[in-house]
């Protein structure tokens, strides 16, 4: 994978057939990548697909256990300080002590990456504010909202200007409207230089956010690229369609000329169109109505994330929004 | 961002005072759990004055026959087992102290910490500094309100030896609680539930507590039990908080107690021994402890 990346400047995260397993269970099986200095790059995959095994490992609380890793230029094995300095993380559920203010949140954190007095004070003011908390200084945490909370851990990820910021699952339980304003958050983030490293399971935000996206599944990277790159993999268009005849219908449309794949749904089946998807619509049609096939349903749309995950994983994402359990199968 | 990128920590790579960190958010805990700080202060009150008591009207009126040698000084059951109370709160606590790790790992504030740069150490030594501030306001609580009911510590005593009386009752107080923090603390790192803790610490008080001189003396004791006693950091504590508070020389229960300066100082070693050992074992589960 490593071959053009020099070209692309500086890379600040890689990691190179990564494994890790649980009593005989691969978590993390065998995965290399590299993420490069200031893009988002995305981690997408269903729960217990290995996203968090891998970040932890990256952040140093779990000990590599095969492959080779850094961070930041620093090996996470023989230099997991250096580590720990130079970077900032959010963690998947909410880290907040209940009983603390937003502003000793702040303050214990600057403290225990033993900030100077004076540079810690002013750097939460900062942050009070790009997080738009400065009103709630004193609020204890637990008379927060969740995006509040949210927001509030963002700011302390970046409390020591951290060259990366780690990003786990930085929406799951927020409304939509406050899902948004973190984004947009997170971009601002991004835009004054922080290179960030997100895991996600939702396909619109790996989407909208990354720079890159890795889909993961089963402990292993299925596909790497950018949001649309991993689109127009799946061809220019998808036509869904469903019949009275699905197999004869397959096999008449089969060999078509445009047509670069056919994937079979539980009730019909779907049309990967290499052009303009408006402009084969009528053959097909034409070409199944010569076949005796009866059309029941037909549509067209632009491949979606999902259909990418779909494509690669050869799986529906089930478990997506709303997420039913707390930390259901996650490690 | 206008201001230069430098990584935090670097500055200062010791990093000296990660420890008061710890201590600081621990403290705001400790007064901000209304119920916990009365609770835990007003405790060792109500076994003096309850048990205290009860125990003291009805041991004093046996012993009342007892012979005494001339010019040795009395003291009543409440003074005798006030010593063992203030160390029996101590041994709470302490062991008690630890169970902030456990709650801060299952809620996954830990990972903060354990993700951050600070040397883990220091999460130790920070829980036991906040563990002996407590233990220190509750010893003291306990000594006020025993003088207040009757107990004669520091009875006979010029300002200077008072003052020298509460600094040598806190060190002996600070030493052990630092031992039984320390036990606390690798207990919690390496454990999963709130009530297996607490198990394991109830399992490990009540030897601790009976197995010592705080509410008889131990000189009746079936051989076993004495040496059990004697190495017993419970005993050497209130050996220590006895000599500072009544004196090297008293007599209570009919029995006479006598203490040389070289008991006080191996008592004080044996609890400097302990909190070493317990450091050194909470130190290997801390490294060992694997939070995500």
């Amino acid at each position: 994978m490593p071959e053009t990346e020099q070209e692309h400047g500086d890379i600040i995260i890689r990691v190179e057939n990564l494994e890790h397993s649980y009593k005989g269970f691969k978590a993390v099986d065998g995965i290399s990548f590299t993420v490069r200095r200031g893009e988002i790059f995305s981690f997408l995959g269903p729960n217990g697909a290995g996203k968090s095994t891998a970040i932890n490992i990256l952040i140093t609380l779990l000990a590599k256990q095969k492959g080779s890793a850094s961070v930041a230029g620093f090996d996470v094995t023989l230099d997991p300080q250096k580590v720990r300095e130079s970077i900032g993380i959010v963690f998947q559920d909410i880290t907040l002590d209940r009983d603390m203010t937003v502003w000793e949140i702040l303050e214990f954190h600057g403290r225990l990456y033993n900030m100077p007095n004076e540079q810690r004070r002013k750097r939460i003011e900062e942050l009070l504010d790009l997080v738009e908390l400065a009103g709630k200084r004193d609020e204890r945490t637990k008379h927060l909202s969740g995006g509040m909370k949210r927001r509030l851990e963002i700011a302390r990820g970046l409390m020591t200007r951290p060259r990366v910021l780690f990003l786990d699952e930085p929406t799951i339980g927020l409304d939509p409207q406050t899902r948004l304003r973190m984004w947009d958050y997170i971009r601002g983030v991004n835009n004054e230089g922080t290179t960030i490293f997100l895991t996600t399971h939702y396909m619109d935000e790996a989407d909208h956010l990354s720079d890159r996206i890795s889909i993961i599944d089963h402990g292993r990277i299925v596909i790497t690229g950018k949001p649309w790159e991993l689109k127009n993999t799946l061809g220019r268009d998808l036509i869904y369609l469903e019949t009275n005849d699905n197999d004869a219908a397959v096999r008449s449309l089969k060999d078509y000329p445009g047509i670069r794949d056919v994937k079979v749904k539980p009730k019909g089946f779907a049309l990967m169109v290499n052009d303009d998807g408006s402009k084969v619509l009528p053959t097909i049609i034409e070409t199944l109505r010569t076949a005796g096939i009866e059309i029941i349903t037909i549509n067209l749309k632009k491949p979606s994330m999902d259909d990418v995950f779909v494509f690669y994983t050869g799986r529906e994402f089930r478990d997506e929004n709303p997420p039913k359990i707390p930390r259901a199968g996650g490690q | 961002m206008k201001t230069p990128r430098k990584s935090p920590g670097q500055e200062g790579s010791s990093m000296q005072y990660g420890f008061a960190t710890i201590y600081w958010r621990d403290m705001i805990r400790f007064v901000r759990f209304k119920t916990l700080l009365v609770s835990s202060l007003l405790q060792p009150a109500l076994w003096l004055a309850f048990f205290g008591i009860a125990m003291s009207s009805s041991f004093d009126k046996l012993i009342t026959g007892i012979p005494v040698p001339p010019g040795v000084h009395v003291i009543g059951y409440l003074t005798f087992m006030g010593a063992g109370i203030i160390a029996m709160t101590t041994l709470f606590t302490s062991l008690f102290g630890g169970i902030v790790i456990l709650f801060d790992k299952n809620w996954g504030l830990m990972r903060e910490i354990l993700a951050s740069p600070m040397n883990r150490n220091h999460i130790i030594f920070g829980i036991g500094l906040s563990g002996v501030t407590k233990s220190f306001i509750q010893a003291i609580i306990i000594m006020t309100f025993g003088i207040l009911i009757g107990a004669a510590f520091f009875d006979g005593f010029t300002a200077q030896q008072v003052v020298f009386g509460i600094i040598g009752v806190l060190a002996f107080v600070g030493m052990f609680a630092l031992g039984f923090l320390f036990l606390s603390a690798a207990i919690a790192i390496s454990m999963e539930s709130p009530e297996g803790l607490q198990g394991v610490i109830t399992l490990l008080t009540m030897p601790i507590f009976f197995a010592s001189n705080a509410l008889y003396p131990t000189d009746s004791f079936p051989e076993f039990l004495k040496i059990l006693s004697v190495y017993n950091p419970m005993t050497l504590l209130i050996t220590g908080i006895r000599y500072f508070a009544i004196g090297p020389d008293f007599m209570a229960l009919g029995m006479h107690y006598q203490y040389t300066w070289s008991d006080i100082l191996t008592a004080y070693a044996g609890l400097v021994a302990f909190a070493i050992l317990t450091f050194g074992l909470a130190v290997w589960r801390f490294r060992k402890a694997v939070v995500t």
